[in-house]
């Protein structure tokens, strides 16, 4: 396959998890906000911002973090090149360039969820609930992997796709995790308290894995089980474990189609050597701020050896 | 669809099936066409005539039907034709017998924009320049066809040929069982094998072919998509492509990959930096030089377009004359040069009752249609005409015929032309049917979806 038609695959998958994330993000923002005993001492929406890595750009456009603003900016906003809107523009566009390697199906969910975009971006705000725009970006987004799952050819392309959505959803859950550490507590007695474990809770039910992690655990939430699910549980879809052993996996089937290995797979074993080595108390030894920091660091590294590797055609 | 107050026979189902029709399922079916069109993404300009990408074009339900016997002399005369146009380029690029004989003025050849030195003395793999001849036809009478213009470069379209015939089996299932309509779906096929069987004599494997396009900015992107598709080939962008040693190489997640045969859709111009426009960034730099040593076959050729230019078109049926010892099956329309003394005198005296077109113009601009243009038009373009006269050719308006074409009223006759596309490689083959394009506007002669123009389907019926 064509390399530049392996980037924009790579690419359509990252774009459509990347506006998934903004809309799970919003919905977390929301339902933190509702808290009333967190007032008076951060606005927990800066806290949304800076775990989605927007919050300088907002800042220059917009300065105040009211909600209707974080709306506008995490979904409509075409100047943030992560919001929904850009994100599923931007799936859409490489869809178009790659049509040949995608099913009539995975074109129609995509070039679907774009005009249903255009479509609400005409709507007047007002009539706009957040809780309708959230839904609206994962039924889509559903619908386009379902389109893959059910449809695409397992070739290469489909590789790249997925791979595409690993990565991107390792990042997306190290930094959902990220918003929990910016919302401070009021104090530090507040650590295990119920206002703690709500913001835990509110986590997970971001990630719509509530019921999986009773499901999964049992009983009591803590942040040490909840940490354990999103980090190095291999149930959960977007744990760290999970996606990195997709990854993996993925690059493997790469390797023995194309009879080669490249750094790519050694970089991503390492990388699922490292978790399968690693507990919930050494994560929060290390601190979990800086677990997950590095964490979003080494899935860049090897999305850009991926790249080296495959994406750039430059491999001889 | 008349002749006289009588249906033509390849009609008369439809005229009853048009009688059935109640208004409102119509305009459903009209509905769920254009939602069909714009969900699958067919979205662009035919020929290349540019504009919003997204745009739609109209598409008419009512179909275009030839019998099986209009359709075979047809078929005879394109080939004909198709053949004819190879013959003149390989010549052209090679001892230029016809322009030694007298037959065609040297100067529209060798000076022609279109023609390139730089594949003077090369004969393509087969003896083909043209690989894909789009013969534009009107018809003025039952039997009476005359050849408008040919597209020996690119020539589009072809998506709408296959998605018209796609979505009416969709629409009306029923149609196609009351009627023994050609299928057309072979084509992406029968193109696939056109483009191997001119695999370049380097080539000594199963050839791997791809469609070169500009880019998904290009208006007819969903149509080289749409190909690359069907024939499960690479379409690649120029960035995808480099030279190396003796062959082009597309870069692929396996590393390079050798190409043998490329369909391009991007002008002369573009194709090779070293060798064409220097600022060019669609192209592979080096491209020329492996395909004059036989590394690769480029399709069509570099230099196809010094056949398909306006002015040239009016020695075409000498050419059949020329190379094939054969009398001319399809006629061109009377043409008159204004580069020539006696027919400029002959325009500017008729110049309300005809057509004058600019040689190197298209899509239906820079033209006058006399017949409908207001006298200071008509003397705004007498003096166009004066200022350049060798850019100017005049046509008679022919009586064209008409076909049944749904209009907000009901059924009204409008104005169509024919495209059908001629694949020319080992073989000389042809799918039964084309592009029609129909005028929508009432008693206009344009059928360029610029100027209001639609398409439907074009059937031809088994014998």
């Amino acid at each position: 396959m064509l390399s530049r038609t392996a980037d924009n695959l790579f690419w359509i998958a990252r774009y459509m998890e990347r506006a998934e994330t903004m809309a799970r993000l919003l919905e977390v923002g929301s339902r933190i906000a509702m808290l009333p005993s967190a007032h008076g001492y951060r606005n927990e929406w800066d806290s949304l911002l800076r775990a989605s890595g927007t919050a300088d750009g907002f800042a220059r456009k917009y300065g105040d973090s009211v909600q209707r603003n974080i709306e506008s900016y995490l979904f409509f906003d075409r100047d943030n090149p992560s919001s929904v809107a850009s994100c599923i523009t931007a799936a859409r566009e490489n869809g178009r360039i790659v049509r040949t390697a995608l099913t009539t199906q995975v074109w129609d969910a995509l070039n679907s969820a774009f005009q249903e975009l255009r479509a609400l971006e005409r709507e007047p705000r007002s009539a706009l609930e957040l809780s309708r725009l959230t839904e609206w970006t994962m039924r889509n987004s559903a619908l386009v992997r379902g389109a893959i799952d059910a449809t695409l050819l397992r070739n290469g392309g489909w590789d790249f796709l997925n791979i595409g959505y690993y990565l991107e959803r390792a990042d997306n859950t190290a930094r959902l995790m990220d918003v929990k550490y910016y919302v401070l507590l009021p104090r530090a007695d507040f650590v295990g308290s119920g206002l703690d474990n709500y913001q835990w809770t509110t986590l997970l039910r971001s990630m719509s894995a509530h019921r999986a992690f009773h499901w999964a655990y049992g009983g009591e939430v803590t942040a040490a089980k909840i940490a354990d699910f999103l980090i190095l549980n291999r149930q959960c879809p977007r744990s760290l474990m999970t996606c990195i052993c997709g990854v993996q996996s993925h690059l493997d089937r790469l390797a023995a189609d194309y009879g080669r290995e490249t750094e790519a797979q050694a970089q991503a074993r390492a990388l699922r050597a490292a978790l399968e080595g690693l507990t919930v108390e050494e994560v929060f030894d290390e601190g979990l701020h800086e677990f997950l920091s590095r964490t979003i660091r080494s899935a860049a590294d090897l999305t850009s050896t991926i790249h080296d590797s495959y994406l750039s055609g430059g491999l001889r | 669809m008349y002749e006289g107050e009588a249906i033509r026979s390849p009609y008369a189902r439809l005229g009853d099936w048009v009688q059935a029709m109640p208004a409102e399922l119509r305009q459903m079916k009209q509905a769920e066409a254009e939602a069909l069109f714009r969900r699958i993404g067919i979205t662009f300009a035919v020929y290349g005539e540019g504009g919003d990408p997204d745009r739609l074009i109209p598409f008419d339900m009512f179909p275009r039907v030839f019998s099986g016997a209009e359709w075979a002399r047809l078929e005879r005369g394109i080939k004909q034709r198709a053949r004819a146009l190879n013959a003149f380029l390989v010549d052209v690029y090679g001892r230029g017998e016809i322009v030694r004989a007298g037959r065609i003025p040297a100067h529209l050849v060798y000076r022609n924009e279109a023609y390139e030195k730089a594949v003077s003395g090369f004969v393509p793999p087969k003896g083909v320049y043209s690989h894909i001849v789009g013969i534009d036809l009107v018809r003025t009478g039952p039997d009476e066809f005359f050849v408008l213009e040919d597209n020996c470069r690119t020539p589009s379209g072809v998506s709408y040929m296959l998605e018209n015939r796609e979505i009416m089996m969709r629409m009306f299932p029923e149609l196609f069982r009351e009627n023994r309509i050609e299928p057309v779906d072979q084509y992406p096929e029968l193109l696939r094998r056109t483009l191997a069987s001119v695999a370049p004599v380097k080539c000594d494997r199963e050839p791997t072919v791809v469609i070169l396009t500009p880019g998904h900015f290009n208006s007819a992107y969903y149509e080289h998509s749409f190909l690359a598709d069907l024939m499960g080939v690479e379409l690649v962008e120029g960035q995808d492509l480099f030279v190396e040693g003796e062959f082009v190489w597309m870069r692929t997640t396996e590393g390079p990959k050798r190409v043998d045969v490329i369909y391009r859709r991007i002008d002369d111009a573009f194709l090779d930096p070293l060798c064409f426009r220097p600022e060019s960034m669609l192209g592979v730099p080096g491209l020329m030089d492996v395909y004059r040593s036989g590394g690769v076959s480029i399709c069509s050729a570099p230099g196809a377009g010094v056949a398909d230019d306006k002015a040239v078109y009016t020695y075409v049926p000498e050419m059949v004359r020329f190379y094939l010892g054969e009398e001319p099956i399809l006629n061109n329309v009377p043409t008159w040069k204004c580069g020539q003394a006696e027919d400029l005198k002959y325009v500017l005296a008729h110049l309300p009752e005809l057509v004058v077109k600019e040689v190197h113009g298209s899509g239906g601009y820079g033209m006058l249609v006399g017949p409908k243009a207001s006298s200071e038009e008509v003397e705004r373009f007498r003096a166009r005409i004066l200022d350049d006269p060798g850019n100017y050719i005049a046509q008679p308006t022919l009586a064209l015929s008409t076909t049944p074409t749904f209009v907000a009223e009901g059924v009204a006759p409008r104005h169509v032309d024919l495209r059908p596309y001629c694949l020319v490689g080992e073989r000389i083959e042809l799918v039964p049917g084309g592009l029609t394009r129909v005028a929508l506007k009432e008693g206009s002669l344009v059928v360029n979806s610029s100027q209001g123009g639609g398409v439907k389907d074009t059937w031809v019926l088994a014998e």
